[in-house]
């Protein structure tokens, strides 16, 4: 039996230090060890998507992830993405443009948008699906999922954003 | 999902990694982006009792240029070559292959050297490498030796590598400036291999063809290289029939596996098809 | 009264008819739901099943010995274990009976054979590996038309000579039931002297509905105080309770079902798993909570299947188009064991909806369910209960004839729709279909697509020999039926189909509502809300709204089928009544007057003539809690079980609009409109939300999805690699309108919507690609249209030759 090791790392920005068999999976770490069950697991073949987390500044299918191999790295989780209670523009974006319908690829699917904007801060339509391809969701048809995202480029890029959810008017 | 116990070393030099793969011989494995490997070995096709992972040797990553010759580190991400402004003004042909390989996760952590190296039939580097003249840089305890990409690929998940060796970085000429390229792959959806693909890059002089390298993906148990499609076209005009005659050529090397993506016949005619569209569109970008 | 606080309080109250932004966004966009395998308690163990490699065999021997050594390996079950509690069998949702764990043989492909219960997860996989199991392989039959021949294998042998099952007589050890309804002789009579008729196979082949979350749950029995309580994926969690009070003997009072957050259903999560028994009974011999989550590939190879249906469809018609007759034989594939959820009289659920949108005098129908090796389901995937088999066989016969008659796929259509004025229409096979107004629907469809303009340009292509790309236009007119249903002709397990709402109004005049439904991503925390808004006058902002726990909603049957609105959302707005109407009495008394002197306008009752006059509802909220009239008990509360008349049917006209290439047989949708009609709209907004993901999965099914199996009974695809769900790049741009003609029975005139969309666009996906090769005398080509298969069509006619 290959002997356990610790790992230290950084989830979303505290310092997290864990004992895992070489095998244990980053994601498994991550919702059962660090008890962050936001990414979800949704298959076993690296296909859907829905256990993506943001690693080094990549997005990344935790799922295909040994923890072993996160030792230094800085993980962000959806967990992650609200500071101090205020909510990233991404999960405002989600929530006015109905962007998602039973939440299980969600998670996922905003931390992944959150590296493409990182990346592409003006991105086309055709583009947002082109960059979440590898995010699968049964219950939106992307359609909305697109908008959300467009709501967040506009507002990260300072332009003027219409917010009319009751929930997001009451926060700000 | 669980894959079976193993130990995991990551050495931060290739001597290192050399020096691991010497001491735990058949019973290791290398580990590069891991989203061919791990995935097998999650569903317990694979069990390696050691895993040697590189992500933490810097020296095998980057992109630079070396008289007429691209230098690319074998761990390399797709993302990396996407990405990369030097290939997208000397090889944009590897750009264009690596925005069609998976999604943008898997290509985060996949490297043009997994890909060349796993053996898959349905990994697309290996025919873009027949197709640009590429080599490979493979590094034992011994020292190192380069082989052309041309006789690398010799089965299913059997390449020349010896098993005490690392491929440590992929050469490839520079395209001539005013060559045209094209990687045409056919998919079910995003993120699928290829039915069928086909590499070409290709120089033009006027109507008539002066060069042609043409290679093919998944459609065989290894890469393949339609030498004959190119003897067919070289030094002659390139016009419809002469397309259609090429692809006609590329399809009768093709020995493709039947699964749900298609049968024998289907795939063959798609190598085919892909034949045609990428020469079409590498013609079209040749004349520019 | 001026009208600027009308509108204000009409805002603030969000009901009806608003796109209400949802209540259950915050938690899910900050990672914070609850679904099953977020669940953790003290002491959990974890369960994985061990299956069979073979889809037909003999179990000669079980060794579980390596496995139980296993450090960390707790337990591991079998049939032998179960069988001392009658466990290792349960009775299905159909009538029959189900293996919970082999016994004695395996009749598909990943049946249940051993339950390994281990500390975590890591050494359950490992521990499922040692459990050794020889079998004996017997030959195999996945094909339902050899499984009827006379020297079949037989599947089984727990049946053997029993010739009759829970719906009639078995006339072959493979045969399940024969269903038939409709006049078989006047309808034959109709098609000896039909002026022309036509005839098509068309197999609506074995899909899966693959929600992103697998199945799971987390069963804890507390031994001393003699409790069990079961996190669980259910679309049915009372269903589930009554199911689990059955097996296990244990009253459902001392059982608690919940429902916390699910990551989709789509009828996949209808039905009591292996899974799930064998995670209960571990834990009440253990004594400890037992997860067990599947993966994705138990999840697309072992749990409820959808369709699988061989159908053969006949119309009589007038040379002029006009439908006489409808006739349709199915040869229904249920795999090994009947586990179809169905309403128990109805084995082919409301298939005899398949008159369509159409004033078809004539009707007979015969289905023949049929057992293969194969695994066990039948009815799911947003499908109303094999409605999606019923809209596919009418709206493709429909194109049959008008082709044959070289009449206009929309023309023919407008000859044949159920007019307005004949609602409620009764249908030849039985159904009365509420309300309907098919025409409009079609012309609104037409014109915003300049349907003329397109069948223009498509002719214009079909002139050029060199075009790369065939175009076609499909349109579908579908109608369909939801909201399952009276109980007297609607019952699961013998408990009527009706549904429920509990209603609490607080002092503050806030108020929490429970409901017997359970969502699963469909908005019912958002929708419901409004729906009391509007009918008690209580603003939807303070309304909360909870399902999915058995120890505090009230009795219902569950969401799927679309019957959400139809059934619970009645039982809402009839509570909702109730309480309006117990404020209306506080109100009288508070302002001295009579009852009947009082108006209810939006959130308070006026008196008459008098505007000063006035209570609103938090005001009353809070007498009721210490100043009600003489004989009347305080609190203002109630529940409403509602128990419908009648289904409702929802309907809409579809174009699909898309180029096929004739040399890779790639599809490309350039344009697709789905008009619908719901009847009276809750939320606009979230009714497009599920039109795109209907859309998104019918495109998923007609152009790529299926689960083939090979000779050996190997269930093929059965892995995200191959099994087609689309990403973004795949999904087009979907447009979406619509029509309002509520339904007559129903408190709000309000039908459900949610399956409508793939019930729709499957069918109509199918008519485009056949609509492309239709003038070279193509008739139909079956499922999925993968470029493969569109090739094969393209290849056959000579098409794919570059000249």
């Amino acid at each position: 039996m290959p002997k356990k090791m610790m790992v230290s790392f950084k989830l979303n920005g505290t310092d997290t230090d864990v004992i895992v068999e070489p095998r244990e999976l980053l994601i498994h770490t991550l919702r059962e060890k660090c008890v962050h069950t936001g990414p979800h697991i949704g298959c076993e073949t690296s296909h859907c998507g829905a256990c993506t987390v943001d690693m080094n500044g990549t997005s990344v299918k935790s799922c295909t992830v040994l923890t072993v191999q996160a030792q230094d790295a800085e993980v962000l989780t959806i967990e992650g993405l609200a500071k101090g209670g205020v909510l990233h523009a991404l999960q405002e974006g989600f929530m006015q443009e109905h962007g998602l319908q039973c939440g299980f690829c969600t998670p996922g699917m905003i931390t992944r948008a959150y590296r493409l904007l990182q990346e592409n801060p003006n991105p086309t339509d055709e583009e947002v699906r082109y960059w979440i391809a590898g995010n699968l969701c049964r219950c939106t048809g992307y359609q909305n999922i697109v908008k959300a995202v467009q709501y967040a480029a506009r507002k990260l890029r300072g332009e003027q954003v219409e917010t009319s959810h009751p929930l997001l008017e009451a926060a700000s | 999902m669980i894959p079976r116990p193993f130990e995991y070393h990551a050495p931060t030099s290739v001597d290192a990694a050399l020096a691991l793969l010497a001491t735990h011989g058949a019973e290791a494995k290398l580990l590069a982006g891991g989203h061919s490997l791990l995935p097998m070995m999650k569903l317990r096709f694979a069990d390696p009792a050691h895993l040697i992972d590189l992500n933490r040797i810097g020296t095998l990553k980057g992109i630079h240029l070396e008289g007429n010759e691209i230098r690319i580190g074998a761990m390399t991400s797709e993302n990396d070559l996407i990405w990369s402004p030097l290939l997208a003004e000397h090889c944009p042909l590897l750009v264009e292959t690596a925005r069609q390989i998976s999604d943008p996760q898997v290509r985060y952590r996949g490297t043009i050297g997994g890909d060349i190296s796993h053996g898959d039939p349905g990994n697309d580097h290996p025919a873009v490498m027949l197709c640009l003249g590429a080599s490979f840089v493979l590094k034992g305890r011994g020292g190192e030796r380069v082989v052309p990409a041309d006789g690398y690929f010799l089965g299913t998940y059997a390449t020349a590598i010896e098993p005490d060796e690392i491929l440590t970085e992929i050469r490839i000429p520079v395209p001539a400036k005013d060559s045209g390229s094209c990687y045409a792959k056919l998919k079910r959806k995003t993120g699928d291999f290829a039915t069928a693909a086909t590499a070409v890059l290709l120089k033009l002089d006027g109507d008539v063809v002066l060069d042609v390298s043409i290679a093919l993906t998944n459609v065989g148990p290894t890469a393949l290289k339609a030498t004959d499609a190119e003897n067919s076209l070289r030094r002659r005009p390139l016009t419809d029939s002469a397309i259609a005659e090429a692809a006609r050529l590329a399809m009768s090397i093709c020995d493709p596996v039947e699964d749900l993506r298609g049968n024998v016949e289907y795939k063959r005619a798609m190598a085919g098809e892909m034949t045609q569209r990428a020469l079409r569109t590498a013609a079209a970008r040749a004349k520019r | 009264m001026s009208a600027q606080p009308d509108i204000e309080r009409l805002t603030k109250l969000e009901g009806i008819g608003c796109a209400r932004k949802r209540r259950e966004d915050p938690r899910f966009i900050q990672g914070k739901g609850n679904y099953v395998d977020d669940v953790k308690m003290p002491g959990m163990a974890f369960g994985v099943m061990v299956r069979s490699p073979y889809a037909h065999a003999r179990i000669k021997r079980i060794d579980t010995s390596r496995a139980v050594a296993l450090p960390g390996v707790i337990a591991v079950i079998t049939a032998e274990e179960l069988k001392p509690f009658k466990l290792h069998w349960m009775p299905t949702l159909a009538g029959d009976v189900q293996a919970v764990l082999a016994d004695g043989k395996v009749s598909f492909q990943n049946q249940e054979v051993a339950f390994v219960i281990a500390e975590d997860r890591y050494i359950a996989a490992d521990g499922a590996e040692l459990v050794e199991v020889e079998y004996e392989e017997l030959p195999a039959v996945v094909d339902p038309f050899k499984a009827l021949e006379p020297d079949a294998p037989v599947i089984r042998e727990d049946l053997a000579g029993k010739s009759t099952g829970a719906h009639g007589a078995r006339r072959h050890h493979n045969h399940i039931f024969n269903w038939q309804i409709g006049d078989r002789d006047k309808t034959a009579r109709v098609f000896d002297s039909a002026e022309v008729t036509v005839k098509q196979d068309m197999l609506y082949p074995r899909v899966h509905p693959c929600p992103l979350e697998t199945c799971g749950c987390v069963a804890s029995f507390d031994k001393i105080k003699g409790d069990l309580t079961v996190y669980i994926t259910s679309q049915a969690p009372h269903v589930v309770r009554t199911v689990v009070g059955l097996l296990s003997s244990i009253p459902e009072s001392k059982i608690r079902i919940i429902s916390p957050d699910i990551g989709g259903g789509f009828g996949n999560k209808v039905g009591v798993y292996p899974g799930y028994v064998c995670a209960i009974a571990s834990s009440i011999v253990l004594g400890r909570p037992v997860k067990w989550i599947e993966s994705r590939a138990e999840n697309l190879t072992t749990t409820a299947f959808a369709r699988d249906y061989w159908m053969t469809g006949e119309l009589a018609a007038t040379k002029d188009g006009v439908i006489k007759a409808l006739r349709v034989h199915v040869t229904a594939d249920h795999g090994a064991f009947d586990a179809c959820a169905d309403p128990t009289k109805w084995p082919a659920g409301m298939f005899h909806v398949c008159t369509g949108s159409y004033a078809i005098p004539n009707a007979f129908v015969s289905v023949d369910g049929v057992y293969t090796n194969k695994f066990p389901g039948g009815v799911a995937y947003r499908c109303s209960f094999r409605v999606t088999e019923a809209v596919y066989l009418i709206e493709r016969m429909v194109d049959v004839l008008a082709q044959k008659l070289g009449i206009d796929k929309a023309e023919i259509r407008l000859r044949n729709f159920v007019r307005k004025e004949q609602f409620p229409y009764q249908t030849p096979l039985g159904l009365e279909y509420d309300s309907g107004d098919y025409e409009p629907a079609l012309r609104k469809a037409m014109a915003a697509m300049d349907y003329k303009a397109l069948r223009a340009e498509q002719a214009e292509r079909r002139k050029d020999p060199g075009a790369e790309w065939l175009m076609g236009i499909g349109i579908v007119t579908f109608t369909e039926i939801v909201g399952a249903g009276p109980s007297k002709m609607c019952d699961i397990l013998g408990v009527g189909m009706f549904d429920s709402c509990e209603i609490r109004v607080h002092p503050d005049g806030s108020a929490i509502a429970r409901m017997g439904t359970i969502t699963q991503g469909q908005g019912h925390q958002t929708t419901y809300a409004q729906i009391i808004a509007t009918e008690a006058g209580i603003p939807a902002s303070v309304i909360q709204v909870e399902e999915g726990d058995t120890s505090t909603a009230p009795y219902g049957l569950g969401t799927y089928g679309s019957r959400s609105t139809p059934v619970a959302g009645a039982a809402i707005a009839r509570a909702s009544r109730k309480i309006r109407e117990k404020a209306r009495r506080i109100a009288a008394h508070l302002l001295e007057v009579s009852p009947d002197d009082l108006e209810f306008d939006l959130d308070r009752f006026v008196v008459k003539g008098s505007p000063q006059q006035v209570k609103t509802m938090k005001e009353i909220a809070w007498a009721a809690y210490n100043n009600v009239p003489q004989g009347m008990e305080m609190g203002l509360e109630t529940v409403d079980y509602y128990d419908p008349p009648n289904f409702t049917f929802p309907f809409g006209a579809y174009l699909c609009v898309l180029d096929i290439n004739r040399f890779t047989g790639e599809s490309k949708v350039r344009r697709f409109y789905a008009l619908d009609d719901c009847g009276t709209r809750i939320n606009p907004m979230i009714i497009e939300g599920q039109i795109h993901g209907g859309l998104t999965e019918g495109l998923a099914v007609a152009m790529g999805q299926e689960l083939p199996y090979d000779e050996q009974g190997n269930v093929l695809g059965g892995t995200l690699m191959d099994y087609f769900v689309p990403t973004a790049v795949e999904t087009p741009v979907w447009e979406t309108d619509f029509t309002v003609t509520p339904s007559p029975h129903h408190p709000i005139g309000a039908k459900g919507v949610a399956e409508s969309p793939h019930v729709g666009s499957i069918p109509c996906f199918t008519a485009a690609v056949v609509d492309a090769f239709s003038h070279l005398g193509i008739t139909h080509m079956n499922m999925p249209h993968n470029a493969y298969r569109v090739w094969q069509q393209s290849h056959e006619l000579g098409l794919d030759k570059h000249t």
